[in-house]
């Protein structure tokens, strides 16, 4: 149903969490291709495509973003922002919070800054194959992904 | 759920009851019933017999209102309600209607199977994924 997903970007600082993810992902054996970037300021070049993101062969454009919130420099309340806010050709790129607070404020807040869904990092490392099982079943097979965005605008 | 075709509601009832993970499926069959009672007009503010729900799962053509504009109006609002997730579940996969639909806030968008085997696998995939692992907004 969904099969045209190749590239997730994941906005992540924390490497072992980056490296969990990686590995659940080979593990539930999701095809696509997880490019990892340490900030919000990244993630924007990344989408951007600016400096060394200009080589779309290398950094190709993502069908789907997840996204940590506490980020340095700019964190993921503020990504979201300028991705549903100030750049409409970023607005329907498909947002997946993975993040270490599931307060209700930050949940809430995610959600009205436009984030498709939220999740909370596993406490187990066997919670997290579970988790890539079932984001795997959902985001890459079963739902049907906007058209990829074509630069900026 | 909001949709106007009794066969099609029959047949997503079923796919989820036959999943089942406690999740209760109700029906609405048009856009201007779908914001009646998103917005408590009534007999919809009598919230004991119809309870607010904690997802929609939103047709796109949709006698009165569509669907979009149902999605247009919930993103609109003030309060808690334009934090409300929903999927899109509908017949059409023309990508003007998905890129839209992502546009107006849709927080997924699901085309709906040919067969019964291939609904039950997307309610299970559905309810797995929301239930057990997504967390909702407060509204």
């Amino acid at each position: 149903m969904g099969p045209e997903l190749k590239t997730i970007l994941l906005v992540e600082d924390m490497d072992a969490d980056a490296r969990l993810l990686r590995r659940a992902f080979e593990k539930a054996a999701v095809h696509s291709t997880l490019v990892a970037v340490p900030n919000g300021d990244e993630a924007i070049a990344y989408l951007l495509g600016e400096g060394a993101y200009q080589d779309r062969t290398l950094y190709p454009r993502p069908g789907l973003m997840i996204l940590d919130i506490k980020l340095p420099r700019r964190d993921g309340f503020e990504v979201l922002d300028w991705m549903r806010r100030q750049r409409p050709a970023f607005r329907r790129l498909p947002i997946i919070v993975l993040a270490t607070s599931c307060a209700p404020h930050d949940v809430d807040r995610a959600y009205e800054l436009g984030a498709n869904s939220y999740l909370c990092k596993p406490q187990q490392p066997r919670e997290w194959l579970h988790l890539a099982e079932a984001f795997n079943d959902y985001w890459i097979q079963a739902n049907q992904d906007p058209d990829p965005i074509r630069g900026e605008s | 759920m909001v949709e106007d075709d009794p066969a099609d509601a029959r047949l997503v009832q079923r796919a989820f009851q036959k999943v089942n993970h406690g999740l209760k499926l109700l029906r609405l069959k048009d856009g201007d019933e779908a914001v009646s009672y998103l917005a408590g007009d009534p007999p919809f503010d009598n919230r004991l017999l119809y309870p607010m729900p904690e997802m929609v799962l939103l047709d796109i053509k949709l006698p009165r209102r569509s669907g979009l504009e149902v999605l247009e109006w919930l993103r609109r609002r003030t309060g808690p309600l334009r934090r409300l997730p929903v999927v899109m579940l509908t017949s059409s996969r023309h990508s003007v209607d998905v890129n839209r639909a992502y546009e107006l806030g849709a927080n997924s968008y699901l085309a709906k199977p040919d067969t019964a085997s291939g609904l039950e696998e997307l309610a299970r995939s559905f309810q797995q994924y929301w239930t057990r692992f997504n967390q909702p907004p407060s509204l």
